[in-house]
């Protein structure tokens, strides 16, 4: 028995020492702090930044972990400094502006659009909806598909007699900024009732969490409609709307469309929203997708190296970096742009000194 | 009492017979079925490439949930080493000293602790440690899983101890062993079996939590050995996948919960046939 | 050795008596060894463990100070009306936490009713028909590995299992088919609590007296009477204690309630429609709560989640050690 018990004990030694050896060893070749970068945020933009950085990490082997829980959640953990940087497709609102405390630097990325994916049994095809149509689903007062409102629009194609579940997002969204600022512009009751914002009360329907959960809901609910990144409607083959536009032509979202949209003199500081376009081929859902960075780098002793590492990243991802947005359908930035954000890069300071010559 | 009624009452007796049992076999059903359902979607998506391999970016396919594997056996490991010194102590304080005002309210808040839900002890750490130190990493996780395992360990190792006679002690105290002899060589190892059952259902406890972890582990894409930055685990994996709309994500989630389903089933039988074997006998 | 009265050879068998007997011939040395050093060391032992459980008390207590400081500001802007405020709505900085506990209690009300049948019946046929034999062994067994599956996997299951089915069941009744909603969310909540009450009703029914058992039937009462009429009066509190358990669990359960349940913060209309619970909303909306109100609402929702499942535990295991001290 004192056999059993001592080879017992010494062997629970020799394994706790070992795996205390183990786990201090692999904290030396796991990362020195300034290997890697944390980023969270907008789940509008992650297909295109998980792409991103896998190929920056086959570049440089320098390891971008991106966490998409939504723009809120990037602001916040920005304003937290849990993360080196945050991604959003809405500017900072006032309130946010004001909590940060410290000013902060909005480098557009991409442009995408918000698209109207819908499960709707035997129709394929893309329905043509119009800004008051939309609005009126959302808010709840159009609660069939064959309704007459869209089988007016839509004139060649037989809209079977389903209920409208509404799909929108149950977390902090940039997505819902970009479409619910649309819905503001289109609808006068839209912006009395329920306004814009990150994230709204919404009249009607189910809450899915970030585009993955708005898409996965849509997707197995028959009848469902939601608001998603174009690419997710792409990836899982899922149909979406064609909106009508301010000058009065149905489009397709694509990225075209979206260049179109997207094709204006952004102001000096990057923020504008580009919904409801006045550009003929124009899609009028569309919106930029930012990383929000502090100015003032050195703050809670992050390193020089660190810093240098972020902007060398972010000047990667508007230059080299954006040969991977057509692929994924999003609109890379166009030369106006480029120029806009390449100024905002160049002002990041580190204790008050240029960071990228 | 006529004979009617007997038989009345005896039928009345034989038919909610049959419907308990009928009840309490239906109860078998639903786990068997989400086993076996599991095991289906499951077992065919692990392979070599499924367990070494890092997921893919978003809509491509292959990769695997190696950067899962290690993290959850990371962050479990890290949670234990803290939980377990340190539960046991507890576990040995509340069963030597049953009426001490310190042992009420510790015994009271292990109570309060183990209803505590786990979402809570998440945004609890978040706070401490992961807004205090300025970013998300395994470690917090793994502070937040130690908290959930404290209870049962404490708990399992009370009862345990206070399952073995006094007269041990008291025969080890008599022979002139110092008191931390007597605890950690006598009386320890004489309930180590309880003890270790404790540990082995508070891992399988933890291993399959979630929601401490959203705020505090974060994820991590990559394959990471460093517990002072976010890490992945199994079941956020299995959490964001499965919420996903792609297929192959939802792939990989069937096979991570194929893993983590039999991992912590394996701990709850491997305990239970010990704690059989070597139970106390009074 | 060898001389031992019957009890005693038990007590060896866990004694180790050849570890003791090494030490009777150490003590000798270690004593002249220096006996502070052994004294200090005891010392320090004992401080040790009076640290340890007076750590677990600091622990909750700060578990509770967090959370009421977090959401004193939300406490103070929105006062008690947070508790009945129909609207949540960030954007407008109203936070009113009614639909979620509204939510909350519809899904765990809910789920015991479901699982309250099935729970007595495990528990009334592992405790009074058939205690021992091999079906028994399984059905515990199964019983308590049904609590021992993480949240997460039920809540996958359901959405793909769950979900469709209860669609189905929607198109034939006729709401609207979501699949998701308050009754998916209470149908997977009683699969998950069922353990809770089941063991603890067993246990209780096996503490019956079995003279009061034995008078019953040898009065002629055939089974069902003795269970209806002798064993659940005297075990009400008992599994009234373990009902109490089972809901304390299903208050707090988050990842499975999340994944099925719609996440909406409208008041639900019927049992079929979407809702949402405090602890699911907690997980989705924590990461990104951007402004202090915000935040300090969904903190002040964890006090409450907090509070009422602490209060409903601990009644609970009250009920239980009143009943077993008896």
């Amino acid at each position: 028995m004192t056999q059993t018990l001592n080879k017992i004990k010494s062997r629970l030694i020799a394994f706790s020492l070992l795996s205390s050896l183990i786990l201090l060893y692999s904290q030396s070749f796991g990362q020195s702090g300034d290997k890697s970068l944390l980023g969270a945020g907008s789940t509008f933009i992650n297909p295109l930044f998980s792409k991103m950085f896998a190929e920056y990490n086959k570049k440089t082997g320098m390891e971008v972990n991106y966490q998409s829980i939504g723009s809120g959640g990037g602001i916040l953990q920005l304003t937290n400094k849990t993360v080196d940087f945050g991604a959003s497709d809405g500017p900072l609102n006032d309130e946010q502006t004001t909590k940060m405390g410290v000013p902060v630097l909005h480098i557009p990325m991409a442009s995408g659009a918000v698209v109207l994916t819908y499960n709707l049994p035997g129709v394929n095809a893309s329905l043509k909806l119009t800004p008051d149509v939309i609005a009126d689903m959302f808010l709840g007062k159009i609660t069939k598909w064959d309704d007459k409102g869209i089988t007016a629009l839509n004139a060649g194609i037989t809209i079977p007699s389903f209920p409208i579940l509404i799909v929108h997002r149950s977390d902090g969204s940039g997505t819902t900024n970009i479409f619910t600022n649309y819905l503001s512009k289109v609808s006068p009751e839209w912006s009395s009732k329920v306004g814009s914002g990150g994230a709204v009360n919404w009249p009607t329907g189910l809450g899915g969490k970030g585009s993955e959960g708005v898409s996965g809901l849509v997707k197995q609910t028959p009848g469902a409609v939601g608001y998603v990144e174009l690419i997710y409607a792409l990836q899982n083959k899922m149909s979406f709307a064609q909106v009508k536009n301010l000058k009065g032509k149905f489009i397709m979202p694509s990225l075209t469309s979206v260049s179109a949209a997207s094709n204006i003199q952004l102001p000096d500081d990057a923020k504008v929203f580009i919904t409801n376009t006045d550009a003929a081929d124009g899609y009028p859902i569309s919106g930029f997708t930012w990383v929000i960075i502090y100015k003032e780098q050195n703050y809670s002793s992050r390193s020089m190296q660190r810093a240098q590492n972020l902007l060398q990243l972010l000047w990667w991802n508007i230059h080299d970096g954006q040969q991977y947005t057509t692929p994924l359908n999003y609109s890379p930035l166009s030369k106006g742009a480029l120029q806009v954000a390449e100024k905002i890069l160049k002002s990041a300071t580190y204790n008050g000194k240029a960071i990228l010559k | 009492m006529n004979a009617a009624n007997i038989k009345f009452r005896i039928v009345k007796s034989k038919i909610m017979q049959v419907v308990i049992i009928a009840f309490a076999f239906a109860i078998t059903l639903p786990l068997l079925f989400i086993i076996f359902y599991i095991f289906r979607q499951g077992i065919t998506k692990i392979n070599w490439t499924f367990l070494t391999r890092i997921p893919k970016p978003v809509g491509e396919l292959g990769g695997g949930i190696a950067n899962a594997l290690l993290g959850s056996v990371l962050i479990v490991f890290v949670a234990s080493i803290i939980a377990i010194p340190f539960g046991i102590l507890c576990g040995i304080y509340l069963s030597e000293n049953k009426t001490s005002r310190l042992s009420y309210w510790s015994r009271l808040t292990v109570d309060v602790l183990q209803g505590v839900p786990s979402i809570v002890i998440g945004i609890v750490v978040y706070f401490w440690i992961v807004k205090t130190v300025g970013t998300f990493s395994a470690f917090s996780g793994s502070i937040a899983l130690a908290i959930m395992m404290l209870p049962i360990l404490i708990r399992s190792t009370e009862e345990t101890l206070k399952l073995i006679p006094s007269t041990l002690k008291e025969a080890g105290l008599a022979l002139g062993l110092p008191y931390h002899k007597v605890i950690l060589r006598v009386i320890v190892p004489c309930g180590i079996s309880g003890i270790l059952s404790g540990v082995m259902l508070s891992i399988a406890r933890i291993a399959g939590e979630t929601a401490p972890l959203l705020f505090t582990a974060f994820g991590n894409p990559y394959l990471s050995t460093n517990i002072l930055k976010p890490m992945q685990s199994l079941p956020l994996l299995i959490f964001n996948y499965a919420t996903s709309p792609y297929d192959d994500w939802h792939d990989l989630a069937w096979g991570a919960a194929l893993i983590l389903l039999l991992t912590v089933l394996l701990l709850n039988i491997i305990t239970k046939i010990t704690t059989r074997r070597w139970s106390v006998q009074l | 050795m060898t001389n031992y009265p019957q009890y005693s050879v038990r007590v060896i068998h866990y004694l180790n008596m050849e570890a003791i007997q090494q030490k009777i011939e150490e003590i000798p040395v270690k004593k002249n060894r220096g006996s502070n050093g052994q004294i200090r060391m005891e010392y320090v032992f004992r401080r040790t463990l009076v640290i340890a459980a007076l750590l677990m008390v600091v622990l909750v207590f700060g578990i509770m100070l967090t959370l009421i400081i977090e959401s004193t500001p939300s406490m103070k802007s929105l006062g008690i009306k947070y508790l009945w405020g129909k609207t949540w709505d960030p954007i407008n900085n109203v936070y009113g936490s009614y639909s979620f506990l509204l939510g909350t209690l519809l899904t765990s009300f809910l789920a015991l009713i479901i699982s309250i049948p099935f729970s007595f019946a495990v528990a009334f046929y592992l405790g009074e028909y058939k205690p021992t034999g091999w079906f028994s062994n399984f059905l515990k067994n199964t019983v308590d590995l049904i609590a021992a599956v993480p949240s997460v996997i039920y809540g996958f299951w359901g959405l793909i299992v769950l979900v469709p089915i209860v669609r189905n069941l929607e198109m034939k009744i006729g709401v609207l088919p979501y699949g998701i909603g308050i009754f998916t969310a209470s149908l997977v909540l009683a699969i998950m609590i069922i353990p809770y009450a089941a063991s603890l009703g067993r246990e209780m029914i096996r503490l019956v007296p079995s003279s009061l058992k034995e008078g019953a039937y040898s009065l002629g009462a055939t089974k069902w009477e003795v269970i209806h009429r002798v064993i659940l009066p005297y075990t009400k509190s008992g599994l009234f204690a373990g009902i109490l358990l089972s809901l304390g669990r299903a208050l707090g359960e988050t990842m499975a309630v999340t994944m099925v349940i719609g996440n909406t913060s409208m008041i639900p209309t019927s049992i079929f429609a979407p809702g949402n619970t405090m602890a699911s909303v907690i997980a989705n909306e924590f990461n990104e709560a951007d402004h202090t109100l915000y935040w300090s609402a969904l903190v002040e929702l964890g006090l409450v989640l907090f509070l009422v499942t602490v209060v409903i535990n601990m009644i609970g295991k009250r009920i239980i050690k009143r009943f077993t001290n008896e």
